[in-house]
């Protein structure tokens, strides 16, 4: 698993507020810092990674963990 | 539409791809409340009934729309109107610009007397907002994807979002990214492009189209429209094929027909032939005609 400087879970939440909560996570990073957000399977691993794609941070790592949700390593204006 | 309540109507207005211009919409609202019932209907085809329209205003309704470009809807047995999403001029996860395509899809084809109603919709992706299954020619936007290895960064993501599992990353034995490699299965792509539209490091690019369904009903009888092409690249072409499509329906459909169940009396072979065939002409013409008019512009 990569390194991280900062983590959100965001399965506890549904659209919309799912970016939105970790789109609050990255905020707090400075940039150039990974921050792992931990997601579910279908709407939000399709289009929360877009997303951070749109507000120029890039997505280095998907891993998929045991229990089916995913955690996705991004990197604070990476693109 | 004839209303239950004697000699009245309910006013079905011509639109296309579910818009209609700010200025167009008063003169509905100005109808509804002088000639209806002060309310309108927003029609499963993303258009506007005003109901309550007494026989003796028809005509009256009918050039006050007018001077809104506005103009009655079709009912009955042809072309009706032409549904769509809003497509990539403003939905993030649209492939093609529907808005445009049906326009000149309604330019085209509205109305047109065929022997049943024929439903025409433009969705602008694999999300189907606008069920394009669910018509008689239905259009969904595509995307073919290319990936191109020395710009991937094999993260992992398109893996995990395919739909079509047609994606698979290996990171390599030591975990080592630049051991890894991608393997893409072409068989099992559904077009939908969301590998291009991830991809975080532009890796993956892709080529939007046209994939066409044929024969969907969602009425008395339900059938799910049948893609029989591979993704069409051009316009032209996809113009060429509706135009094939019109021209069986109304060469072999018994009148008050449907075009699904034309199809399945007649064969889906017929259909599939009938297209190619066409295709092969319009190759031909292309091949015979474009020479000439070089030699012609050179004069």
């Amino acid at each position: 698993m990569h390194n991280r400087d900062g983590f959100v879970d965001i399965t506890d939440v549904v659209c919309p507020i799912t970016f939105v909560k970790a789109k609050i996570a990255m905020e707090e990073m400075e940039s150039g810092k990974i921050l792992e957000v931990k997601m579910n399977d279908g709407e939000p691993i399709q289009n929360v990674p877009r997303s951070f794609k749109d507000e120029g941070h890039k997505v280095i790592q998907v891993v998929k963990n045991e229990d089916g949700t995913y955690s996705v390593f991004i990197e604070k204006d990476g693109l | 539409m004839r209303q239950v309540q004697k000699d009245c109507f309910s006013m079905r207005i011509r639109s296309v791809g579910g818009q209609i211009g700010a200025e167009q919409l008063k003169k509905v609202y100005e109808i509804a409340q002088d000639y209806g019932q002060g309310y309108v209907h927003l029609t499963s085809r993303q258009g506007i009934e005003i109901p309550f329209i007494k026989l003796e205003d028809v005509e009256t309704v009918k050039s006050e729309l007018a001077k809104a470009g506005l103009e009655p809807g079709a009912c009955g047995p042809r072309v009706r109107t032409v549904t769509a999403c809003q497509g990539s001029a403003i939905c993030p996860s649209g492939l093609i610009d529907t808005s445009a395509l049906a326009k000149e899809l309604d330019a085209r084809y509205f109305a047109k007397d065929l022997p049943h109603k024929f439903k025409l919709a433009v969705t602008g992706c694999g999300n189907n907002c606008l069920k394009a299954e669910e018509n008689d020619l239905g259009i969904k936007g595509g995307m073919q994807p290319v990936w191109d290895k020395s710009t991937c960064s094999l993260c992992g993501l398109c893996e995990v979002i395919c739909p079509g599992k047609a994606i698979i990353v290996s990171k390599g034995d030591k975990g080592d990214k630049r051991d890894g490699n991608l393997v893409f299965t072409q068989e099992k792509c559904t077009n939908c492009g969301k590998c291009v539209k991830s991809c975080p490091v532009g890796a993956w690019q892709g080529k939007a189209g046209f994939l066409i369904y044929f024969g969907g009903t969602f009425g008395n009888q339900i059938a799910v429209g049948k893609q029989i092409l591979p993704i069409i690249f051009s316009q032209e072409k996809l113009f060429s094929v509706i135009d094939a499509t019109i021209a069986f329906f109304a060469k072999y459909a018994r009148p008050g027909e449907r075009f699904r169940s034309t199809v399945e009396r007649v064969g889906w072979e017929l259909l599939e032939k009938e297209l190619l065939e066409k295709e092969l002409l319009e190759k031909e013409l292309a091949e015979t005609v474009l020479p000439e008019m070089e030699l012609a512009e050179q004069k």
